[in-house]
């Protein structure tokens, strides 16, 4: 099977500060990754890089077998550190904007579907504003679920979530991995992944530095 | 084209239902340009003659300077929770983001025309001695001028470090076609003296020539880093 991603070469630097230092790895479909490493080790800068917020300063990045990534955007799920949902609007109201941003057919059935799958209320009246934090996580992983998306990217998608709705998240996670989709999480709750994460991916200073399938492995290999 | 057009009012209802809710855009402008009505009337009395004279600079500038603040909560709205990057990955056109901001500028400047227009005629006894129906083609365009390149450079300014301070700097001096075209026009029609016929084309021009040039750099604008 084709790599569902593959990156030759990424360097991303920031003036004189290179915060990816020749990433080259190869990410096979259908999997779920768990992105691990130190604060400034470049794990959001490289999730960036995958979204195509970031161009990279050298190096290439292929997604689902082609360089353009604008062109598979549509397929791509990003959630991000931030919630990405405007305060003043409602769960369903924010994704309601977001599927006309997709084209999603079917919105309002879908839009529910999804906060539903997330265990929130799509009836909930409240501003996002208003939401708990791990209400507001959970509605931001609902947005990115929002397209169906083939590649989801998730940047710390557990912190202050409460341990209960986190391992909740992680099965939801687990299954959609298992209906097809390829996750690369980055997280620094390793420890909730375990038994879920295909491969634990290791960065430092700016390098994927292991791979290996099991938390404790890698921690060992390291 | 029909997805362009189709965001473009997904966007701009969500723009105007968030202005709804917080309404930060027009209270800030209604009160500064309040000030400036008030503030001006007190400080020159002037008679009626003059104030034909002056309005049409006046009031431009006063709409100027308040639009500036509209502009900037566009795009701040859409920094908060770094909702942009949402629409960034989205496969959604840079374009529809950038008309649905533009219309919905259109829309808070010319509300904000609306209030404030029968306090400048109350405060300086306004009467126009010239052809009254090109007031409203001189407003809509020169609003037009004022919030397209408005709305570019608030976008481009975006991420750096004082944007409220960058904004006027890069619209201003762009703007100053436009600016001289509307007073000019505007005194034209308050006087009678000339005929505005001249700075209105002057600034249907402008409005093509910015648009155009607008929507063909937003993409880059939106996608820089």
């Amino acid at each position: 099977m084709p790599a569902a991603v593959i990156v030759t070469d990424l360097v991303k630097q920031f003036g004189r500060f290179a915060a990816l230092r020749g990433v080259t790895a190869e990410f096979a479909p259908t999997r779920l990754y768990a992105i691990l490493g130190d604060n400034g080790a470049g794990k959001t800068t490289l999730l960036r890089a995958l979204a195509g917020l970031m161009p990279p300063t050298r190096g290439t990045i292929s997604m689902l077998g082609t360089t353009n990534l604008r062109s598979v955007c549509g397929q791509l799920g990003y959630m991000a550190h931030p919630s990405l949902l405007y305060d003043e609007m409602s769960g369903m109201e924010n994704l309601r904007y977001f599927a006309r941003l997709y084209d999603v057919n079917n919105a309002d059935q879908r839009c529910a579907d999804v906060i539903r799958a997330v265990k929130l209320d799509p009836s909930l009246a409240r501003p996002v504003g208003q939401y708990s934090q791990g209400m507001r996580q959970r509605m931001s992983l609902a947005r990115a679920l929002l397209n169906d998306p083939k590649i989801l990217l998730l940047d710390e998608p557990f912190s202050n979530v409460d341990v209960r709705s986190a391992r909740e998240m992680v099965s939801l996670l687990a299954g959609l991995r298992d209906s097809g989709k390829t996750i690369f999480v980055v997280t620094h709750q390793a420890s909730l992944l375990e038994g879920a994460a295909d491969e634990f991916v290791w960065m430092e200073a700016g390098q994927i530095v292991n791979r290996t399938p099991g938390l404790h492995a890698t921690s060992e290999a390291r | 084209m029909s997805t362009v057009a189709s965001l473009t009012r997904a966007t701009l209802a969500k723009d105007l239902r968030l202005e709804w809710r917080s309404k930060d855009a027009i209270n800030s402008m209604l009160f500064f340009s309040l000030l400036v009505v008030v503030i001006f009337s007190f400080s020159f009395d002037p008679t009626a003659e003059e104030s034909r004279q002056i309005a049409g600079g006046l009031v431009w500038v006063a709409f100027l300077f308040a639009a500036v603040v509209a502009l900037n909560q566009t795009w701040a709205r859409e920094m908060r929770n770094q909702v942009l990057d949402a629409y960034r990955v989205s496969p959604a056109p840079p374009n529809a983001l950038f008309l649905a901001k533009v219309v919905g500028n259109f829309i808070f400047v010319t509300v904000l025309q609306a209030l404030m227009t029968p306090l400048f005629i109350v405060f300086y006894n306004l009467r126009a001695l010239g052809p009254a129906y090109q007031l409203p083609i001189v407003a809509a365009l020169g609003t037009w001028a004022l919030v397209v390149n408005g709305t570019f450079f608030a976008a481009m300014s975006l991420r750096t470090r004082s944007r409220e301070i960058m904004l006027p700097l890069l619209l201003f001096p762009i703007s100053i076609p436009a600016l001289l075209a509307m007073v000019e026009a505007t005194g034209a029609i308050l006087t009678g003296e000339f005929s505005a016929r001249f700075w209105i084309v002057l600034l249907a021009a402008y409005d093509v020539v910015f648009t155009i040039a607008s929507l063909f750099l937003f993409g880059f604008v939106l996608q820089a880093e």
